[in-house]
């Protein structure tokens, strides 16, 4: 059996490399660092679960391991019959009863703290925020504030804010690894999950449900900042002025080619409750264009002139009219000077 | 040897004897042909998603031709390749296991076969008609609804042809097991893969009904302008949820109990040890099969349905390895204590145990709800369940057909390409799906097109993508040695492993009447305790006389090639009324072939005593 044992073994180490070189993934991606509240519930549990399996697995791998070396048959056995057992009652109750017991372990911890995630008693007396999954971007609507986001969720640390989740087309699920296990998005029902991150941070929001071809593109940010800071910004974003003329002449045209180009029949700058695109009105601060790019000028105008490239399947390709490269870019120039707040994703510690 | 087998006769011939054939031993290399063939076909499907996720946000792949390819993969494995090679290895061994001369009903095994084959072609046939289904194997509501194209369209008949096809030969195998047993092969006489093969039936039976409930409601949603998952409209689109995994959940049990029970008998005769705890095994087969039908919403803990509803799923869950537990042990025990041989069959075996272990284990933990919060849709979920289905189902197939080949085919599959085979795939399989439990909590959500660079998802990606490269390797051996075997393997003798069981008492490969005397049981391995008294032989239950056959018939493949034109007719009836025509001719095909089956008395044909006597053993 050496060369069992021996594929088995390389095969273990180069998983431990891979783990090594990898770390446990990205930080505040990765569900193996938790930072908030729901994630560490769920941690718990994965660890709790991992150690009773693998109790479970040492124990068969070494009756396996010394069946396979006591009972080969050797040479000179060929005719050997070895006593034919038909079961032994004793044994058998041993290994009923004891993964009953393991399972019980598991188990008692498992429903308490799913009791307890789903406790939405006392959302009222905290930040509730109305989440919107669309095909393929997010809005988050501070339902008590009076203004609305989009892409980037702003929180304030160590405080538990409900989000009252709909989609407005197929199922999608809001997953924030590092804050946060996951819960779908439904368009008949409003979901509720409370989240709560421990520290600043800039986390990393997936949608986790299969909607569509830019699935694994629809990103989002969880933005953590101090409470203090988390009320500068609903502040900030409470005073927004829409209407304000941007600063220098390439904005002011992007500006008026923004409002020629029918952009505003879906996006609103400023407070707008209804959501067709994603809300700009702090675009400028947005930790990435569409979810996912780096905020350049130039992934912008390269979303603007030619989205599908980018995003396959999105809702706003061919629903306005052609850009030219000018008109791209004075807009992009106007998009990204919207910056309502000193609030930033910089501000989340890093 | 039968005569039939040993004759030279030409291609035509032969294609028409396959094509007619109600002969379960024919049907199960049918089965095993169309089954292997869609396995090669969702194995490149895999390989093209492996090689679209080998670099982060590589462009191998269009992200809409990527969510066909994961579609597909899903669909072919589960339903065209996993389900018809099972079904072919039941109708190859289990009517010989209990002592049968053909199934209950060889009319509706022929029909069954059938309807699976068209029912596959016809889902496959859209990668040339318009683009395949691309809402996932699991169709969701309301993305399945809204998929343009007819992709979803072929998805749902093909389903729903070869659904009934299984359904079909899932109450075929329940008569046969009932009504078709030799004189004294009591209920708990049966070898272990006979009773898989029994509770399996039972699971098609109650979970494929679902299915082709939840099947109807999608199509009419999409072809008829109903809104059963409209919410618009007042729809839900949870129940086709709840309607999938009512079906789907004991689906993998559907899956998993055969390989279950061909690894029982394959311990069993490789240890030369009757199963330790039969009994036991026998009512956790039961017991697994019963809670398969209670835990179906562990798929649905993040939908929310309330911490009551995940709670109560989420023991029921647990609870499942407590019988799965029991199994393992018992394979142990029967092995501790024998002559444990080692040869590719049993090689595969052994490397379910620790395999199958970890996609148990990772069961338990997905069904702690809380823990599914952040395991669910990842990764992690990817690798547990092609733990527990490649390496519990699809090494089960392969170690049954390594077992088995030799009475299916006459032949025994090469030793050293075996061993090959096993190794480098066992190797490929665990550097491919290990590190994946770790990709999905490293933050992966599964079905993702690309994954994005600087997210740590590199490395673990590009192993998991090299290991599907060996696991491909090894088929391709595989698929070598079946050719090698078919032109120069060792012919094989009735019994070569020193077997336990019936069907080691027929010739390899037995005559097309199974048995010239029904034999008689005398208990548990009836093979075995005739060796060890000595005899070595079944004392016949019968005199020799007249053995009844039924005859071929051409009507099943031509009732199936009918709801085929009718499926084509119904899929773009949507786009132009005149393909209502082909749905008309397609039901008249079928409803007229289940006439002339109904009004036709055919009486099938005797095989006579003296023809039996100048035959050889
Ligand atoms: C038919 C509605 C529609 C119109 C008209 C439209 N958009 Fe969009 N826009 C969208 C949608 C939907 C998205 C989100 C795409 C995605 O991420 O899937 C989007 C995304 C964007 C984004 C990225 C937002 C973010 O938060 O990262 C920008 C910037 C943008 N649009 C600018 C424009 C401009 C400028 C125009 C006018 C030239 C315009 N849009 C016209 C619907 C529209
Ligand atoms: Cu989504």
């Amino acid at each position: 059996m050496r060369g069992w044992m021996g594929k088995f073994k390389s095969l273990f180490l180069l998983s431990a490399l891979a783990l090594v070189l990898a770390g446990c993934g990205k930080e505040n991606l990765t569900a193996l660092v938790p930072k908030g509240y729901g994630a560490e519930s769920s941690m718990n549990l994965i660890i709790l679960s991992t150690i009773i399996m693998l109790f479970v697995f040492v124990v068969v791998i070494l009756v396996y391991v010394i069946v396979l070396i006591r009972f080969r048959r050797k040479k000179g056995q060929e005719n050997y019959i070895p006593k034919q057992v038909e079961g032994n009652k004793t044994l058998e109750t041993v290994w009923t009863i004891i993964p009953i017991i393991l399972v019980l372990i598991l188990a008692v911890p498992t429903v308490a703290a799913t009791f307890d995630l789903a406790d939405d008693s006392n959302a009222s007396e905290h930040i509730n925020v109305d989440v919107t999954g669309n095909q393929y971007w997010w809005h988050f609507d501070y339902a008590g504030e009076e203004f609305q986001t989009s892409q980037d969720l702003y929180i304030p640390t160590g405080e538990k804010v409900y989000l009252n989740m709909l989609s407005s087309d197929v199922i999608h699920s809001l997953w924030i690894p590092s804050i946060s296990g996951k819960m779908d998005v439904n368009p008949e029902n409003v979901n509720t999950m409370y989240i709560e991150a421990y520290e600043e941070g800039v986390y990393w929001g997936k949608c986790a449900e299969l909607c569509g071809p830019s699935h694994s593109l629809m990103d989002f940010k969880v933005i953590a900042v101090s409470p203090e800071e988390y009320d500068q910004w609903v502040e900030d974003m409470q005073s927004v002025d829409p209407e304000a003329e941007p600063q220098d002449a390439v904005a002011q045209d992007g500006k008026a080619a923004f409002e020629e180009n029918s952009c505003m029949s879906c996006h609103a700058i400023g407070s707008s409750p209804a959501a067709v695109g994603p809300n700009l009105t702090n675009f400028g601060d947005r930790s990435k264009i569409a979810g996912f790019l780096d905020p350049t000028k130039k992934n912008l105008v390269d979303w603007l002139m030619d989205p599908e490239s980018i995003k396959p399947g999105n809702k706003m390709t061919g629903n306005y009219p052609e850009l030219s490269e000018d008109e791209a870019s004075s807009i992009a120039e106007y998009l990204m000077q919207l910056q309502p707040s000193e609030i930033t994703p910089e501000s989340a510690g890093k | 040897m039968s005569i039939a087998a040993t004759q030279k006769r030409g291609f035509g011939t032969v294609l028409w004897d396959y094509l007619t054939t109600v002969d379960h031993k024919k049907i199960a290399h049918l089965y095993l042909f169309g089954g292997g063939f869609f396995f090669l076909l969702g194995g490149l499907e895999a390989l093209f998603i492996r090689i679209q996720l080998i670099t982060p946000e590589n462009d191998f792949l269009s992200a809409g031709l990527y969510n066909e390819m994961i579609t597909m993969h899903g669909t072919t494995m589960i339903f065209l390749a996993a389900m018809p090679l099972l079904l072919g290895l039941m109708n190859a061994v289990m009517p010989l296991q209990i002592g049968a001369r053909d199934v209950a009903f060889p009319f509706l095994n022929s029909l069954g076969l059938w309807l699976f084959m068209f029912g596959g072609i016809l889902l496959n046939l859209s990668w040339f008609l318009g683009g395949a289904p691309d809402s996932g194997w699991t169709s969701y509501a309301p993305l399945s609804i809204q998929s343009p194209g007819h992709g979803v369209d072929f998805y749902v008949l093909g389903l729903q042809i070869a659904g009934a096809g299984t359904l079909i030969g899932g109450i075929n195998f329940l008569a046969t097991v009932v009504t078709m047993r030799a004189p004294g092969m009591t209920y708990m006489r049966m070898p272990l893969f006979t009773w898989a093969t029994f509770i399996t039936s039972v699971l098609i039976l109650f979970a494929f009904p679902a299915l082709t409930v939840g099947l109807f409601l999608l199509m009419f949603d999409r072809m008829f302008g109903s809104a059963f998952f409209d919410v618009a409209l007042g729809g839900n689109t949870i129940i086709w949820q709840h309607l999938f995994w009512i079906f789907g959940h004991p689906e993998v049990y559907i899956l998993i109990l055969p390989a279950f029970g061909l690894f029982s008998d394959i311990f069993s005769t490789f240890s030369r040890k009757r199963l330790f705890g039969y009994t036991a095994m026998v009512f956790a087969t039961m017991l697994i099969a019963f809670l398969g039908f209670m835990v179906w919403a562990h798929h649905m803990f993040t939908v929310g349905l309330g911490p009551v509803a995940n709670s109560i799923f989420a023991i029921a869950t647990m609870a499942i390895a407590v019988p799965t537990g029991i199994k393992i042990f018992n394979w142990l025990a029967t092995m501790w204590g024998g002559s444990i041989k080692i040869n590719s069959a049993m090689l595969w075996s052994l490397g379910f145990i620790p395999t199958f272990t970890i996609g148990g284990m990772t069961g338990v933990m997905l069904g702690s709800s809380v823990a599914d919060y952040q395991y669910h849709d990842t990764y992690f979920v990817v690798a547990h369940f092609h733990y527990v289905i490649v390496g519990g189902t699809v090494f089960g197939i392969l170690a049954g057909l390594h077992y088995w080949w030799p009475k299916m085919f006459g032949r025994i599959l090469h030793e050293g390409m075996g061993k090959f085979t096993f190794w480098v795939f066992m190797i490929g399989f665990h550097l491919t799906f290990f590190i994946q439990h770790f990709l999905g909590l490293m933050g992966m959500p599964r079905r993702y097109w690309v994954f994005l660079e600087d997210q740590g998802l590199d490395l673990g990606n590009l192993i998991s993508t090299i290991g599907a490269f060996l696991m491909a390797i090894a088929v391709i051996v595989f698929l070598y040695n079946v050719v090698h075997t078919a032109i120069k393997g060792d012919k094989a003798p009735a019994d070569p492993y020193d077997g336990r069981t019936l069907e080691w008492t027929t010739a390899s490969p037995p005559a097309h009447y199974n048995f010239k005397q029904l034999p008689l049981v005398r208990g548990l391995d009836p093979l075995w305790i005739e060796k060890t008294e000595g005899k070595g032989k079944m004392t016949p239950a019968e005199p020799l006389g007249d053995i009844h056959m039924p005859n071929g018939s051409i009507l099943p493949f031509i009732m199936s090639l009918g709801f085929f034109i009718a499926g084509i007719g119904f899929i773009f009836q949507v786009d132009h009324s005149a393909w209502l025509i082909a749905v008309y001719v397609g039901m008249a095909i079928a409803i007229g072939c289940m006439l002339i089956r109904s009004l036709k008395d055919d009486h099938g044909h005797h095989i006579h005593k003296e023809e039996l006597e100048r035959e050889a053993d």
